[in-house]
């Protein structure tokens, strides 16, 4: 550990600076990087590399190469350039490769090479050409800014929403400026360049000088090729690091700076806290020492880490020191803090052998403090597990600890999956117990839409496989895996993986998608939701045509009664149609009785009603036909009745047609109406006394009365009188009720001497109790004496 | 009432919070459409807004109020909101005001809140009428509506004609909504028991719904433990009877609606109608709601002399006492008094009409017909009662009393009723009689109606090749009512020695003078009893399969607290007043609380009405 420092170059008073080896590059790569445009994706991503592009004459075996590697120089994927010539390479946030071409073309592959879109940077740069181009990344997402031939700015803040802005020109640009960068702030994009001595702002509306933050002179003559940020977040030093040829230089804001001596040609990578360095042979990360380790790994220092892990490496040499070290930073009670640094800077380091001497440290101190909160301590472990696992060569993600925590595990995880690592990506899932839904089923999900894509395997298999795999993890959308497969034109897959989905509603719109409509229908009916048939239902309405469609509710009695239902309210004939097609002529006829409503005209009317009687033959439903057939005779009648007497008739029932007859004294007509409708002999004297009875008509009723015995019997007489207060009347009737009535009928009438007597006659003692309870003691005495006599002798026998 | 439960029921879960949920929903709803606005609210949403939420709250930046109507309404307002129920019709009623704004060239704001959700069919009439794009829609999951502390109502009377006439299971998905909802405050129900193809049907949306929203209510403590779906087409007979318990009477008197009645001069005594409030709450009608109206009088003649004791206590009080008096009884004894004379007023004028229809004649006929005796006279007495007009609706829930108990009228009887009644009552009625027929309501018996024959139609209708009837044919099928025979293998017809008891009353029959035990609420008490299902397999199969039952880690007897002794009883297609009597005395006597949660309460008149073709 002696050497530990070896590597660190100070820059001005506080500051050191290391550069280490990530990886032996595996490339082989036999070409000079400046023979090829280069891009490295931030975040550790990948590489992709185009080379022989600078040859213009193009005879197919010279075909430029894109290639694209992973950070530890594996191949992912390659395929030789056919499309126009290229002048920059870039990735976006989410890793895919943006290939800028010189007239403004900006092609966009996945890092399998695998073409997605293209979009152009618009015909003011088709026109003058692209001289040079960046991509950058905004809060928006990923940028193009494109430096034409006219030496002028065109951007895109973002090229999923493609709007181009043409940046105002720059005064007194004749040439190309010799270095030049975007900015954002606050949201706003800006151009910052340099012409001459000078540097340029070139925000939407002017172009404005600024001021410069330090200057540096760093004696070299040529132009250096590349220059590049290297601060490490919340550090006080600002640092650039600037690549020549031959030569890298650290450069701040001190006179000083570091060189280093570059053996080959290589390419720098913007990290957010340093540097990566690309060559042929090997690459690199050069970033600032961050405080936590400076304070353990300075020599001679005095901080509590530094003596923690002195301790602890005593500890282990069982020597006694270790007691003497932990008693300091124990007096000073900074045994915490010391922890604190071990577990940080354990992050910082990439060598496993230095994170565990670290992490042991951190635990050995642990031990002397009463509550340590052990989450910083396990997740560090956790973190540093994970970090060292896509560090590995073979997987090539060489991220560092700072940058893990700004990419979040989430997004790790999805470029992961972008590399098509799954078992890796499930792996930590479940190391770090993140929820099913959030990880494993989403990784398990991506795995399906890739496995989908695998045109070798049958669909039997690819389902199989799918199903066996994923079960019922929640969180899986089979539908969704099911799109995939039949955007890769694989419909059959499709429908098979459906099957797996549990939900049918979402089968529902893939099925409809894929024209599967019938099945669709049948889903949308078992998923219960009625929305969802209606969809359906209108979906096929547009698709089929309309005896198909007809046809495919029929079978569908759910569907067809939405549709009915809808119909009912909003398109009525074409409920006839639907009635037409199935040959229901029940509903047809009802349907026709139903529209007789709603015509003016009795004309209209009697039509309608006609056909419905037509259509009730047709159906065998002979009784509806002729009850149809009597209405339409009613209506005809009353027509007539209402021109001749000049009185509502109409919508009158037959009841109220004759008994409304009677009242106005037509006797002949109701007798009439009597015969045609074969009116019952018991509705018509019902009828008939209560009609005449309205009319007060008490001669005309007893005439009715003696006309032939009544088939009602003589009560409704006796009851009707007593309604309309007639007692006179109603007693002329009352002898005439049967004997088993005449008790009651008298007792209507208020005769009760003579129900007395009746109710004696017939030796029925509930008649009798019924007439005794009517009797006032005051006014009927007599009767009452007679009853109870003839009660209690009844009782006697 | 029975003296003899074993323990006290527990107190019914506080229902307020669902009030409190739609008002606020609603405020926000109308929040979303800021600045001044004129308000379109639907007819029938009327009466249930008034029980969440008085007109202060409605008018939360809202000038006018104005119902939705068939005709075009004067609103002068920028801003226009309606608050509908999700039907065509009423689509096409704010299609019109939007395409005439555009006609005259007027720009507004249309905001359209439909409740309790909407549906795609009316986007689909938005669309059509090209309007889609000038409105905006909400929804204000307004699903339940409690009316009393152990009644919520849907007040989705429209759910009965839609579902078991129309074969729309639109509503469906509302009922499961209301069940997750009630769930997610109430639950998590512990044991889930139900019959009939809706009901299934809405189990196994709302479980899908559960599933879906992953909320479990791990850790709650339920206050409501059981719960059992009923389709109220198992049990018609029921719904068609008369009602004689006072509130099933009451009811079908003056009809109560959302829970309060208009009580007419004839009540009030005066020239003007009150509207009363019809629940646990008035301290009166609680006492007798649920009373054979029979007793009902005894007891207001009681309670009228009680409280004229207490008003007498005045003489001899001195100062202080009366002071007392006036400021802590009086006050509620005037509301006692007030409440007594409108109960008295209402049994007076029930008592004028019962008696003067016959009404004693018509319940023998009722009681004959569910006893299967003297079919022949009670067919007479229907038939004389279309004759003299004595009322479209009694006469049909007569036919259709008689066709259910029977199975089916004889063809020449079903013929000539109907033939009477079209002559009686109007034409028009010819597609009723469809309606019921196709409901299975009024039918008629087939002739040697055997499995053969069913089978020799079935398999015709296979040659046909239209699998849809098939299915239309089951149905007819699965509405025989094979009521006979349920009644008899559940003893649904009481076999009392003497006169039955109807101060003290032994049983649920009880709600029907002693005569009949309400069908569906004997199947809820053997299914509690029996927690399941077993030992009912031949009503089951009488009443056409369709039961289900579920107990999802219920704890065994005894534990769970009163949770387990709370019971949602959800009638799919409306309850009776006289249902919910038979069930409160059933909680009485077990010592548990039923809680109801129906579609609307219904009667046997408002089926009969559903059952009508609206002209035009």
């Amino acid at each position: 550990m002696d050497c530990y420092t070896a590597n660190w170059n100070p820059l001005g008073e506080e500051a050191f600076y290391r550069k280490f080896e990530l990886y032996t590059m595996e490339w082989g790569l036999k070409e000079d990087l400046r023979d090829c445009l280069v891009a490295a994706a931030p975040y550790g991503g990948p590489i992709a590399l185009l080379k022989n592009n600078a040859r213009k004459e193009k005879s197919p075996s010279t075909r430029p190469l894109l290639e694209i590697y992973s950070a530890s120089g594996l191949l992912l994927a390659s395929i030789p350039w056919k499309s126009g010539q290229l002048v920059q390479l870039g990735w976006t946030a989410s890793e895919d490769l943006l290939c800028i071409q010189e007239d403004g073309t900006v092609l966009i592959y996945n890092l399998f090479c695998e073409f997605k879109r293209h979009f152009s940077m618009g015909n003011e740069v088709l026109q003058n050409h692209v001289l040079e181009a960046k991509v950058f990344h905004t809060e928006y997402g990923t940028g193009v800014a494109i430096l034409t031939g006219a030496h002028r700015f065109s951007l895109t803040t973002n090229i999923d929403d493609l709007k181009l802005r043409r940046m105002p020109e720059v005064p007194g640009l004749q040439k190309p400026p010799s270095c030049w960068a975007v900015l954002t702030q606050d949201r706003v994009t800006i151009v910052l360049l340099a012409v001459g001595q000078d540097l340029y702002l070139l925000d939407n509306t002017s172009c404005s000088v600024v001021d410069k933050l330090c200057e540096f002179n760093s004696t070299i003559r040529s132009p250096p090729k590349q220059m590049v940020w290297c601060t490490r977040p919340r550090s006080r030093q600002r640092a650039v690091v600037v690549a020549w040829d031959r030569q890298l230089m650290v450069a701040g804001d001190s006179t000083e700076c570091i060189r280093f001596v570059l053996d080959e040609d290589s390419y720098l990578v913007p990290e957010p806290d340093g540097v990566r360095i690309l060559s042929r042979t090997s690459h690199e990360f050069l970033h600032e020492i961050p405080e936590a380790s400076q304070e353990i790994f300075k020599i001679a220092s005095m901080a509590p880490g530094a003596l923690l892990l002195e301790a602890q490496k005593e500890y282990e040499k069982e020597s006694q020191k270790a007691d003497e070290y932990l008693r300091e930073i124990k007096d000073q009670k900074l045994l915490p803090e010391a922890v604190s640094q071990c577990i940080e800077a354990a992050g910082y380091e990439h060598e496993p052998e230095t994170q565990k001497s670290l992490l042991r440290a951190a635990s050995f101190g642990k031990c002397f403090i009463d509550k340590f909160p052990p989450e910083s301590f396990v997740r560090m472990c956790q973190d540093l597990r994970v970090l060292n696992s896509i560090r590995d060569y073979q997987i090539g993600i060489p991220l560092t600890f700072t940058q893990y925590k700004r990419l979040t595990v989430e997004v790790l995880l999805d470029r992961l999956v972008l590399r098509r690592l799954y078992p890796l990506a499930i792996r930590i899932c479940e190391y770090l117990r993140l929820p099913e839904i959030q990880g494993v089923s989403r990784i398990l999900a991506h795995w399906a839409c890739y496995k989908v894509q695998q045109k070798d395997k049958s669909d039997e298999e690819v389902a199989y496989a799918i199903n066996q795999k994923l079960g019922d993890t929640p969180g899986i959308s089979y539908s969704e895996i099911a799109a995939r497969a039949y955007d890769c034109g694989r419909t059959e897959l499709a429908i098979k993986l459906l099957e797996y989905e549990p939900r049918s509603g979402e089968q529902v719109p893939l099925l409809l998608k894929m024209k599967r409509s019938k099945l669709a229908l049948s889903k949308a009916i078992e998923s219960g939701d009625t929305d969802l048939v209606y969809t359906v239902v209108l979906h096929l309405k547009n698709e089929l045509n309309r005896g198909t469609f007809f046809m495919t509710l029929q079978n569908q009695p759910v569907a067809l009664s939405l549709y009915r239902q809808f119909c009912k309210h909003q398109e009525r004939e074409t409920l006839k149609d639907l009635y037409n097609q199935d040959d229901n002529h029940q509903e047809l006829g009802n349907f026709h009785v139903h529209s007789s409503y709603s015509e003016k005209r009795i004309e209209g009317r009697v039509g309608a009603l006609q056909n419905a009687v037509d259509e009730y033959y047709k159906a065998k439903n002979e009784f509806a036909a002729k009850a149809t057939e009597d209405q339409i005779k009613l209506l005809r009648l009353q027509r007539h009745l209402q021109e001749d007497f000049d009185k509502p008739y109409l919508d009158l029932s037959l009841h109220n047609t004759v008994s409304t007859l009677i009242q106005d004294g037509h006797h002949k007509k109701a007798e009439q109406l009597y015969r045609d409708f074969k009116i019952p002999d018991k509705r018509y004297w019902w009828l008939k006394i209560s009609a005449l009875a309205t009319r007060g008509d008490w001669e005309e009723m007893e005439k009715f009365s003696k006309s032939k015995k009544s088939p009602i019997g003589y009560l409704p007489f006796v009851e009707i009188a007593v309604k309309h207060h007639n007692r006179y009347e109603a007693k002329k009737y009352a002898p005439r009720v049967t004997p088993e009535q005449r008790v009651k009928a008298f007792i209507l009438v208020g005769d009760l001497e003579q129900a007395a007597d009746a109710a004696i006659e017939h030796k029925n003692e509930a008649e009798m109790n019924l007439v005794l309870s009517k009797c006032s003691a005051a006014t009927d005495s007599a009767v009452m004496e007679k009853l109870n006599r003839a009660r209690a002798q009844l009782l006697k026998k | 009432m029975a003296s003899t439960a074993r323990r006290d029921a527990p107190e019914p879960p506080d229902f307020g919070i669902l009030k409190r949920l739609a008002r606020d929903q609603l405020i926000y709803l109308l929040e979303q459409l800021p600045g001044r606005k004129d308000l379109f609210i639907e007819p029938d949403l009327m009466s249930p807004l008034d029980r969440i939420a008085n007109v202060s709250v409605l008018k939360h930046e809202v000038d006018k109020l104005y119902r939705v109507e068939n005709r075009p309404a004067p609103s002068t307002s920028d801003q226009l909101c309606f608050l509908v129920r999700p039907r065509v019709r009423t689509m096409r009623y704010i299609a019109d005001i939007v395409n005439a704004d555009k006609m005259s060239g007027r720009s507004r704001k249309y905001k359209i809140i439909f409740s309790p959700q909407k549906f795609y069919a009316c986007e689909m009439v938005l669309e059509e009428e090209g309007v889609f794009g000038d409105v905006t829609c909400d929804e204000w999951s307004f699903y339940l509506l409690p009316l009393d502390e152990d009644i919520i109502s849907m007040e989705l009377p429209e759910f009965f004609r839609d579902y078991f006439l129309e074969g729309d299971h639109r509503w469906i998905n509302s009922v499961a909504r209301a069940l997750q909802l009630l769930n997610s405050l109430y639950g998590p129900f512990s044991r889930v028991y139900g019959i009939g193809r809706c009901a299934k049907m809405s189990y196994e949306l709302w479980r899908d719904l559960e599933e879906e929203s992953e909320n479990d209510g791990q850790g709650r403590k339920p206050e409501i433990g059981n719960i059992f779906l009923m389709d109220r087409d198992m049990d018609y007979v029921t719904a068609l009877c008369s009602q004689v318990v006072y509130e099933g009477l009451v009811d079908d008197t003056f009809r109560i609606k959302c829970g309060s009645v208009d009580f007419g001069p004839e009540v009030t005594s005066s020239d003007k109608s009150i509207k009363v409030l019809l629940n646990a709450q008035d301290k009166i009608f609680s006492q007798i709601r649920n009373e054979h109206f029979s007793s009902v009088f005894g007891f207001l003649s009681q309670k009228s002399r009680n409280l004229q004791a207490q008003y007498d206590r005045r003489q001899g009080m001195d100062i202080k006492q009366m002071k007392n008096f006036v400021s802590q009884e009086l006050k509620g004894l005037k509301q006692e008094h007030r409440l007594l004379s409108l109960h008295i007023g209402a049994c007076e004028s029930i008592m004028k009409k019962k008696t003067k229809q016959d009404f004693q004649e018509m319940i023998k006929v009722e009681h004959a017909l569910l006893e299967g005796f003297d079919i022949r006279e009670s067919t007479s007495f229907i038939e004389e009662h279309i004759d003299r007009q004595v009322s479209p609706i009694e006469s049909l829930r007569l036919m259709c009393l008689l066709s259910i108990t029977e199975n089916g009228l004889i063809p020449k009887d079903y013929r000539s009723l109907k033939t009477q009644y079209l002559q009686s009552y109007g034409p028009e009625h010819l597609l009723t009689f469809h309606n019921l027929k196709r409901i299975g309501l009024l039918t008629e018996q087939a002739a040697g109606e055997t499995l053969t024959a069913v089978e020799s139609r079935v398999s015709k209708l296979v040659t046909d090749r239209a699998a849809g009837k098939i299915t239309d044919a089951f149905n007819s099928l699965a509405k025989k009512s094979n009521f006979r025979a349920i009644s008899k293998k559940l003893s649904l017809i009481p076999r009392v020695d003497g006169e039955y008891n109807l101060k003290m009353p032994p049983d649920m029959a009880y709600v029907f003078s002693g005569a009949y035990t309400p069908l569906s609420c004997k199947i809820v008490e053997q299914v509690l009893e029996r927690r399941g299902w077993q030992g009912l397999e031949e009503v089951v199969r009488l009443l056409n399969g369709n039961e289900f039952a579920m107990a999802d880690g219920a704890p065994e007897d005894g534990a769970g607290g009163d949770a387990q002794r709370v019971v949602v009883a959800v009638f799919l297609g409306g309850c009776t007043f006289s249902e919910i009597a038979a069930l409160r005395f059933l909680g009485k006597e077990r010592g548990c609380r039923f809680i109801f949660l129906t579609t609307a309460i219904t009667s046997s008149a408002r089926m009969m009405e559903a059952m009508a073709e609206a002209k035009a």
